[in-house]
This record gives C-alpha cells, sequence and structure tokens, in this order.
C-alpha cells in the first residue's frame, strides 16, 4: 500500500475502513499519464472505468466460454447459458428484485426507457392522457416520451425544480390528476447530482393507481438500490456505468406489468412456438429478449456489479460523502466559481461556471491538467435552459476518487484563471 | 504547456473579449444561424452584399473562447472582400486547422493574416469544430438565398 505526499487532502478524515489506494490498484487504466500528467479521471457520470475483475471476464468469456445460449445442448452453449442466467441473478440481487424473471436484459438506460415506451407506452397510454417527467431529465427521459406523445396525441407534464436544482414535490401533486397514465422520473441528476426524493414520488404516483419508471442511471453506481422498497413499477441502469462493459444495462419490471406488455421486438427467443398463421411468445423475461442478447458484457456486466457490492455501498456511500463535501468547498472557495445544482440531498457530481469562461475552454485547459471532466449540456439541455447558462464543466465522481485529485482540480482551475485573466 | 500557451495566446483571448463586427445587421440581406449540437455553441451570422462583394458582416450568438475569436477573426478578414475570396480563406483556413501537425510541413501561416493565430487548434482535435463553426456557417450564408440554419453535425464537419 502506497502512503500520499502529506498535503491538505490527508488531513481530512475517511472511514478507515476504505482503503482508496488499494482500490486504485483494481483499475489498471487510473495508472495512466496524459499529456505527461497522472490521469485524474472525473468524468464517471459519463462512465465508470473497469476493475481488472471485469476485464478479466471479458478475456475468458470469449478463450474458453463464447457460444450461442438458450438453445445448443453443446459443452460451451450450456457454460455461457450457464454463465448468462447467473448474471441476471446477480442483477436481480443488485437491485433486490423478488424474481429474476423481471429482469430484462437491454443495451443500456436508453433502451430501457425506450422499451417501456414502446411496449407498455403504445399500449396503455393514449389520446389526451397525460405522461409525467421532471425538469432535470436526461434527454433519454424526455424524448422517448415526446415521440409517445405525438404519436397518440398524449401530453408531457413536467416537474419544475427551484434554483437550488430540486424537485417541488407541491407542484408534482398538482400535476397528477385522472389524466396522468405515467410517471418517468430521474433517481439521480446526471448534471446536477440532486437525489430525487424517489420514493415519496412513487407513492404519491400509486395513490392514484399510476405507474412510474425510475431511471436509476447515475444512481447504480452511488447508492443501494432496492426497487422493492421503493415500490417503483420499472427502473433501468447501464452496466457501464456500475463498472462494467459499454452497451449492456437492465430493466427490472414488476412482473404484473411485464405479463399485460407486448413483445418489444419479434425474432429468436423471444418465441415459445411459431406457424405462420399464429406466433406464442415466450415466458418473462425471454418475450422481451429476441434475437441472440450481448453475451460477453450481460456477464461482463455482472462481474461489475459482484466488484461494486464487494467494495460495499454502505462504504461507498460514506467515502463518497467526504469526497463530495471536499470537493464542493475546494471549488466553491475558488473565486468566480458557481455551482450548478446544490441541493441538500447530492450524489458524487460537481456541475459549474467560471465567470464568463466557456466549459469548453476549462475543459480543454483542465485535459493538458490530465484532468478529465466532462463539457457541455449533458444531453440535460432543459437543465441548462432553467438556469440561464449554455453549457457547465462538470467533475463527477467514482469510489476510486482521491481528496488529491480534487485538489489538482482545484489547481487546474487556478491555471484556467490564469490563461484567461478571470 | 506550449500547446496550451499557442492555443491561448493574446490575440485570440482579446477577440473573445473584445469581438469585432459583434453586431446585429438590420435588414441583412443574408442572415444564417450556426450551431454546435454537440456543445450548445450558437451564432448568428449576418451579412450585406454588394454583388458579390461582402459589403457588411456581423454576429451575436455565445459559446467558447475559440469559436468567438474564430467568428470575431472571420468577420475582420472577410469585410469587404467578394464571395470567392471568402471561400479560398475558408479553404486555407480550413486546412490549417485540420493539418496533421505530426507532419513535418510547415503550415502556411503567413497569408492567412491574423487567422493564422488559430493555427494551434490543430494540436487540439476536439476543438477544430469550434474554429471552423462561424465560416460553416458563412459558407452556408454565401450559398443560400437569405436565410439558412447550418450545424456542425449536418455532415459531420470538421
Amino acid at each position: 500500500m502506497k502512503t500520499q505526499s502529506q498535503s491538505t487532502a490527508t488531513e481530512i478524515e475517511t472511514a478507515p475502513s476504505f482503503d482508496v489506494q488499494r482500490i486504485r490498484e483494481d483499475f489498471p487504466i487510473l495508472k495512466q499519464k496524459v499529456h505527461g500528467k497522472p490521469l485524474v479521471y472525473l468524468d464517471n457520470a459519463a462512465t465508470s472505468q473497469k476493475p481488472q475483475a471485469v476485464i478479466d471476464t471479458l478475456t475468458r468469456y470469449y478463450l474458453g466460454q463464447n457460444a450461442n445460449i438458450h438453445r445448443g445442448v453443446h459443452y460451451l452453449s450450456e457454460i455461457a447459458t450457464y454463465e448468462y442466467e447467473k448474471a441476471r441473478g446477480k442483477v436481480k440481487l443488485f437491485l433486490n428484485a423478488s424474481d429474476s424473471r423481471e429482469i430484462i436484459f437491454v443495451r443500456g438506460t436508453t433502451e430501457g426507457i425506450n422499451l417501456v415506451k414502446d411496449t407498455y407506452g403504445r399500449k396503455f397510454i393514449g389520446k389526451n392522457d397525460e405522461i409525467v417527467i421532471s425538469a432535470m431529465e436526461h434527454h433519454s427521459n424526455i424524448v422517448p416520451w415526446q415521440i409517445l406523445c405525438e404519436e397518440k396525441g398524449a401530453k408531457l407534464r413536467v416537474i419544475p425544480m427551484n434554483d437550488r436544482g430540486e424537485l417541488l414535490l407541491d407542484e408534482y401533486e398538482k400535476l397528477l390528476n385522472e389524466h396522468t397514465k405515467f410517471v418517468s422520473v430521474v433517481y439521480v441528476s446526471n448534471s446536477l447530482g440532486t437525489i430525487n426524493p424517489i420514493k415519496k414520488i412513487i407513492q404519491r404516483a400509486h395513490e392514484r393507481g399510476i405507474p412510474v419508471l425510475v431511471d436509476g442511471a447515475q444512481a447504480a453506481s452511488h447508492l443501494k438500490v432496492n426497487v422493492q422498497d421503493l415500490d417503483c413499477d420499472f427502473f433501468v441502469f447501464s452496466g457501464h456505468k456500475v463498472f462494467g462493459p459499454t452497451g449492456i444495462g437492465a430493466l427490472y419490471g414488476k412482473t404484473k406489468y411485464l405479463e399485460q406488455m407486448p413483445p418489444y421486438q419479434g425474432g429468436g427467443d423471444m418465441i415459445s412456438s411459431v406457424t405462420f398463421e399464429k406466433t406464442t411468445y415466450n415466458v418473462l423475461p425471454y418475450k422481451f429478449e429476441a434475437g441472440t442478447p450481448n453475451i460477453a458484457d450481460v456477464i461482463g456486466m455482472g462481474t461489475g456489479i459482484d466488484y461494486v457490492t464487494g467494495v460495499g455501498f454502505e462504504a461507498i456511500t460514506a467515502y463518497e460523502k467526504e469526497l463530495l463535501k471536499y470537493a464542493t468547498e475546494a471549488i466553491s472557495n475558488i473565486e468566480g466559481v458557481r455551482i450548478i445544482g446544490t441541493a441538500e440531498e447530492k450524489a458524487g457530481v460537481i456541475s459549474f461556471v467560471l465567470g464568463t469562461v466557456h466549459a469548453h475552454d476549462v475543459g480543454t485547459i483542465l485535459d493538458q491538467e490530465g484532468i478529465a471532466v466532462r463539457t457541455g449540456h449533458h444531453c440535460t439541455q432543459p437543465v441548462m435552459q432553467r438556469f440561464g447558462i449554455p453549457a457547465t464543466a462538470r467533475a463527477s465522481f467514482a469510489f476510486y476518487n482521491t481528496m488529491e485529485e480534487v485538489d489538482a482540480l482545484a489547481r487546474g482551475l487556478g491555471k484556467v484563471k490564469e490563461i484567461f485573466g478571470a | 504547456m506550449s500547446g496550451l500557451n499557442e492555443l491561448y495566446q493574446e490575440l485570440i483571448l482579446d477577440h473573445n473579449k473584445n469581438p469585432r463586427n459583434f453586431k446585429k445587421i438590420e435588414n441583412a440581406d443574408k442572415l444564417v444561424e450556426g450551431y454546435n449540437p454537440l456543445c450548445g455553441d450558437h451564432y448568428t451570422i449576418y451579412l450585406n452584399m454588394d454583388g458579390d462583394l461582402i459589403k457588411d458582416i456581423g454576429f451575436q450568438g455565445a459559446g467558447c473562447a475559440i469559436s468567438k475569436a474564430s467568428a470575431s477573426m472571420m468577420t475582420t478578414a472577410v469585410k469587404g472582400v467578394t464571395k470567392k475570396e471568402a471561400e479560398e480563406l475558408f479553404t486555407k483556413f480550413h486546412a490549417l486547422v485540420t493539418r496533421d501537425v505530426h507532419d513535418n510541413n510547415e503550415a502556411n501561416i503567413e497569408e492567412l493574416g491574423c487567422l493564422g493565430a488559430l493555427a494551434g487548434v490543430a494540436e487540439f482535435p476536439a476543438r477544430i469544430k469550434c474554429a471552423s463553426l462561424a465560416w460553416h456557417a458563412l459558407h452556408g450564408a454565401l450559398n443560400s438565398e437569405d436565410k439558412a440554419v447550418v450545424s456542425t453535425e449536418d455532415s459531420k464537419m470538421d
């Protein structure tokens, strides 16, 4: 284990059980240098890095397990099928779903939302019905519903937020009425970091019998998710934001809804029998998984989940809270910085603007210091419009980030000010 | 840091802070919007033509230092030149910012005048679109009837 140089950061007390240096050893990419400087990866809300275990899982799969699933009688097919279904079991435990059949593999959060839109939405939402989303949705939880509204003549209603980036629950209640047929809300905002009171949001909708989808893309890597406790009807997340591969994610849906929903795509694996006169669809979850799925990445996502649960959400949440507190202080102490998103309940995301310097220029200068942040609108243009800004720079943290990296970010922002004379 | 210093040199920072021809031209002959949907940079370019001659040019909008400085420099470079000369400048400028910096061919900076200050952009591939946004918009304006919208993503332009 390495000891860090004596900086202000080491004076910050963290949970003694959390050994961030040991964790960093598990992520080979973090050892590299960028533009001659140690990589400081603060773009975790866009995608997380992968532990060696996930990389090894993918290699092992293609070296010795690769076959198509659910159909072969041969050895490799049985192994591949076993590993694939084992990963489904891991996702079930990860979300605390009651049944593995409620877990459907999709390409990611975006496809999960589109699946629900195309199946549940098309069947149960019609003319003059209303769909409620929030002011801080990612485009992937806005555009699919807009498409549906256009197709069906339904209306999109938006829960407003205050200047801190917190949803106004009283306003939300006023939006719910006899026309409301669906609520689709983000758990943790990718551009503001706000952790929404999702349980309350679900309860209010359920009091009126309205189903709720939770966009869990950002939540899944920061918070312990328990879909039974939340009582959400659908929950979607992406594997690549939870230390797994890209191109894979999962949709959780309550059996009672999944069974009423028509299939998403037609093809192999989603049928139980086909004749030219009639096709009978397969049981859950296969009804929603047409074609050869992304087998390797499903298994890789399972390993990512193993890794994060191995570290433990109690430790992760506690450490990230310290990291966020330290970073918020360090960044807000820089003159000219305005943090966008100052909710009471926040995950490790800090969006900010620096004087009149455009976020892109901030991003380029930080990059030269080896620091990776996201700049732009973060696929949440309505959020930018709400705050009257064109873009922000965003530092988003994972449990492998350190206080020293926060110091590096603060120094990098000093350099931005130097160059721009800001 | 040398790359950064070249990118954010005095002249560019000055054009960013005090953009030239940063004005709306009422009753402009041509008006074109240029935007980059990936980052939200958004400018409107106004043109008054006298036949083939760019009599007056102005721009408004918001974006990063590189896009704004480039738009500002462009307006100073093309004011009073013909459409053909402006298009030739665009071709040279485009070649300058998209050149392969690992290639030893010296960029022909002199003939571009102040536009040569943006030569450093070539070292930052992610910023080429910023530098060329206003130029693409101008190109669109010169080749449209009156109003047009140009997006950096329309044809994956650089």
